[in-house]
């Protein structure tokens, strides 16, 4: 599949870095010429990833967050990694209102946001190494 | 991230202006916590006018203050959800426990008869 265009950004795992990065990558996939709401699916998955990456990634350091988005044709794939503590058990994180920090008044809803406003989203991670979600839009208005 | 309060009777307006991320939302729960905990309000209201975007840590914010103001037998709405934000709401089922009104007034005048 040939990518049409590529970008990468790197960050500090401060929470003052989840807008920045949701609207770089709203910047990025502008450019297939999504509807409002497409384009505020995006920035609201990017955000979910981003905020596990911060809270739970990296719960008790600073670590780095990368991103990759490619497009590929009018097709955005997210990529969202940490080097943190790890997911260990992907299927009960996924599950929705499941929250390992209640404490924090999270909702427990992150995934269960991600998988309904992209296509495809996938989980990777091992423990003590970090986490990797893969995230798919196709723009339907492109 | 300004947020605006509002007292009419009981009855506490919060107008929240900016995103509610995670970031952001350590600031609004512990503003909207002092604002209860000093004018101990019976209903709120959530102003949502100026908030363009909003993840889930934004309805955990919003259930933590419902769930603060319904342990005291209050009402929870909220007013001026914009598209992108309700969809959220949707998603979550927040629109369930805390009601959404078309406007201010309307939302003032049913929370109040309660």
């Amino acid at each position: 599949m040939k990518i049409d265009n590529e970008m990468k950004l790197e960050f500090l795992s401060k929470s003052q870095n989840e807008s920045f990065a949701r609207s770089v990558v709203a910047a990025f996939v502008a450019q297939l010429d999504p509807t409002i709401e497409e384009l505020a699916e995006v920035k609201t998955a990017v955000s979910e990833a981003v905020t596990n990456a911060i809270i739970h990634g990296y719960s008790h350091k600073t670590g780095n967050v990368v991103i990759i988005a490619r497009i590929i044709g009018n097709t955005v794939e997210i990529e969202i990694r940490d080097f943190g503590e790890g997911i260990a058990d992907i299927e009960l994180a996924r599950q929705p209102l499941y929250t390992s920090k209640p404490e924090l008044e999270r909702s427990g809803m992150g995934f269960t946001v991600m998988e309904t406003f992209m296509d495809r989203v996938e989980i990777q991670s091992h423990q003590g190494e970090g986490t990797v979600i893969r995230m798919v839009k196709t723009m339907k208005t492109a | 991230m300004n947020i605006g309060f509002e007292n009419l009777d009981r009855l506490l307006v919060v107008k929240i202006d900016g995103d509610i991320d995670h970031h952001s939302c350590e600031a609004i729960r512990s503003s909207i916590d002092k604002e209860i905990a000093k004018k101990k309000p019976k209903s709120i209201l959530f102003d949502m006018e100026n908030v363009n975007f909003m993840d889930s840590s934004g309805i955990g914010v919003l259930i933590g203050r419902y769930k603060l103001i319904s342990g005291n037998g209050g009402k929870a709405g909220m007013t001026n959800v914009k598209p992108q934000v309700m969809r959220l709401c949707e998603i979550c089922g927040l629109q369930k426990i805390i009601k959404v009104y078309p406007n201010k007034k309307q939302a003032i005048a049913s929370i109040k008869e309660c």
